[in-house]
């Protein structure tokens, strides 16, 4: 059975046999929780299909989250999405709507998959979301990448951390857009060594990222996270797919990740004590939302 | 960990400490009250609890807990209105329990039986939890597995009792982990068993024909 402590021993075996790292994980976790391989993936298919349900719930015109600070945003970004005009082009701002989307529903206490946390929910979908209504890409694709996906995520949780609270927003919006790139470049017929020079970009370009959240809710800056977590995923997917690799070898990057989460001051992890939570602007909206006096 | 520990839970948001880890706390409760009928609740709400619940629905998702929902149940969302409709009182407060994880909730709960008990536990984080009280008595659990929980009288060779009846009666039952409490000496106590396999229906009335053996409860993985 695979330990994951090292994407490097995912990406050897799966090149080893000449399979894709998702058939490995997929193989190794039948094995590990005593069921079948077909029963493993219909499990993740459920999470695909949930996934696609938030996107939808997140997307409504009047979605507005518990506290009322945010909403609509997936809206928005889909009306302008259509107009066609956007910078990003027509694929990017449709998969930004989508990450809004699935982070908004999960403000306003819709049902989504944590992927690696509900933070962070947005990204994978966003990703992948995308690249089976608008790419074409089949379903058993995108379902077998999400294997690889949770593979780098298990590796980063052992080995760094995917909470807020022990590894600021790296360790959330960063370890998603980690996995996503993995699971995108998989999907794009890269090979396992792309998949983890994807992780490792991905990981480099959020590295010392901090969690801020106002009022100590998950809305401000985490919605909007997930949208820079999306981008980054691509665009490191694509970095990857063009041929260049990361020079830090992923599993380094990891304990890179682990080192800055542990230096960052508590302030930033998650306790609302800094960062955008105590902006003039950030103590009034956490008064707006719980009064003046706090507890 | 496996790969639906990363991707999942399938959970209500906002948050898998303060939204989905506080369904499971209330699961707990959920679990002791077992199919007696819960008449109110008296929550007390600490720390990280006390100052955000309201944004992420804390008190809905602890309620909806204790009323059986679970983590990824959309009745979560309405658990305030459930619980008037089923009749069932609440009310939350807000103290700062000393030495407490910064996410904890004490439940205290009445029976229309006249029975009441407590239990204390935190969230935390990724929708983990631990229980730390239950009627005022030290456990550590996580709920991930089963547990039994034995209130007895501490007098020796009761833990002997209860250990060989799991071994000799219900022989393939592994204890994976095993913690006693007591109140003082030859007072009462509590031991905290945790277990790999589904327990027979049997084991925990088996338990309780033990001597000296008060209660036993079986908390099934919340
Ligand atoms: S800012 Fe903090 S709470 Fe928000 S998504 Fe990032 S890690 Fe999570």
């Amino acid at each position: 059975m695979l330990e994951y402590t090292s994407i490097s021993e995912l990406v050897q075996e799966a090149e080893k046999r000449n399979i894709r790292i998702s058939e490995l994980v997929l193989e190794d976790q039948a094995l590990s929780m005593e069921k079948t391989s077909l029963e493993v993936y219909e499990q993740m298919e459920l999470s695909f299909h949930i996934m696609m349900d938030s996107v939808k719930e997140g997307m409504k015109k009047d979605q507005r989250s518990t506290s009322g600070l945010t909403g609509g945003e997936g809206f928005l970004m889909n009306e302008y999405a259509g107009k066609g005009e956007g910078l990003s082009g027509i694929f990017m701002t449709k998969a930004i709507a989508r990450a809004l989307a699935v982070a908004g529903c999960n403000a306003s206490m819709g049902k989504i998959v944590a992927a690696p946390t509900a933070g962070s929910c947005g990204i994978l979908p966003g990703c992948l979301v995308s690249l089976y209504e608008d790419r074409g890409f089949k379903e058993d694709d995108i379902i077998m990448s999400m294997f690889t996906a949770g593979a780098f995520g298990m590796v980063i949780a052992q080995k760094a951390s995917i909470a807020g609270a022990q590894g600021g927003c790296q360790a959330e919006c960063g370890s998603a857009a980690a996995m996503a790139a993995g699971a995108l470049v998989e999907l794009m017929g890269g090979t396992p060594s792309q998949c983890a020079d994807a992780c490792a970009m991905a990981i480099s370009s959020q590295m010392g990222l901090v969690c801020d959240p106002v009022a100590g809710l998950v809305e401000i800056p985490c919605i909007k996270r997930n949208v820079s977590g999306l981008a980054i995923a691509f665009s490191s997917a694509d970095m990857a797919l063009a041929g260049i690799s990361s020079k830090i070898p992923v599993d380094e990057c990891i304990d890179a990740m682990r080192e800055v989460g542990e230096a960052l001051p508590a302030s930033l992890k998650e306790t609302a004590g800094g960062g955008l939570a105590t902006t003039p602007t950030g103590r009034k909206l956490r008064d707006q939302v719980f009064g003046s006096k706090g507890v | 960990m496996n790969v639906f520990d990363i991707i999942g839970p399938v959970m209500i948001g906002p948050s898998s400490s303060h939204t989905a880890g506080a369904v499971r706390l209330g699961r707990v409760v959920n679990k002791l009250i077992d199919e007696r009928t819960l008449k109110k609740v008296e929550i007390t709400l600490s720390g990280s609890f006390a100052q955000t619940y309201k944004g992420h629905g804390t008190d809905k998702a602890l309620l909806a807990g204790i009323m059986g929902y679970k983590s990824y149940s959309p009745e979560i969302r309405n658990a305030l209105e459930i619980a008037d409709e089923r009749g069932i009182e609440y009310s939350f407060n807000k103290e700062n329990i000393s030495g407490a994880h910064p996410n904890t909730a004490r439940i205290h709960y009445y029976l229309d039986d006249g029975s009441d008990g407590v239990m204390q536990g935190a969230s935390i984080g990724g929708g983990n939890i631990l229980v730390n009280q239950i009627n005022g008595m030290t456990v550590e659990f996580n709920g991930d597995n089963n547990t039994i929980l034995v209130m007895h009288e501490d007098k020796p060779g009761v833990i002997a009792s209860v250990t060989n009846l799991m071994h000799w009666e219900h022989e393939d039952l592994n204890i994976s982990n095993f913690r006693l409490s007591r109140l003082h000496k030859g007072g009462e106590a509590i031991m905290t068993i945790e277990i790999d396999n589904p327990p027979p229906d049997s084991l925990v009335d088996d338990i309780r024909g033990i001597d000296h053996v008060i209660n036993a409860i079986l908390i099934r993985r919340v």
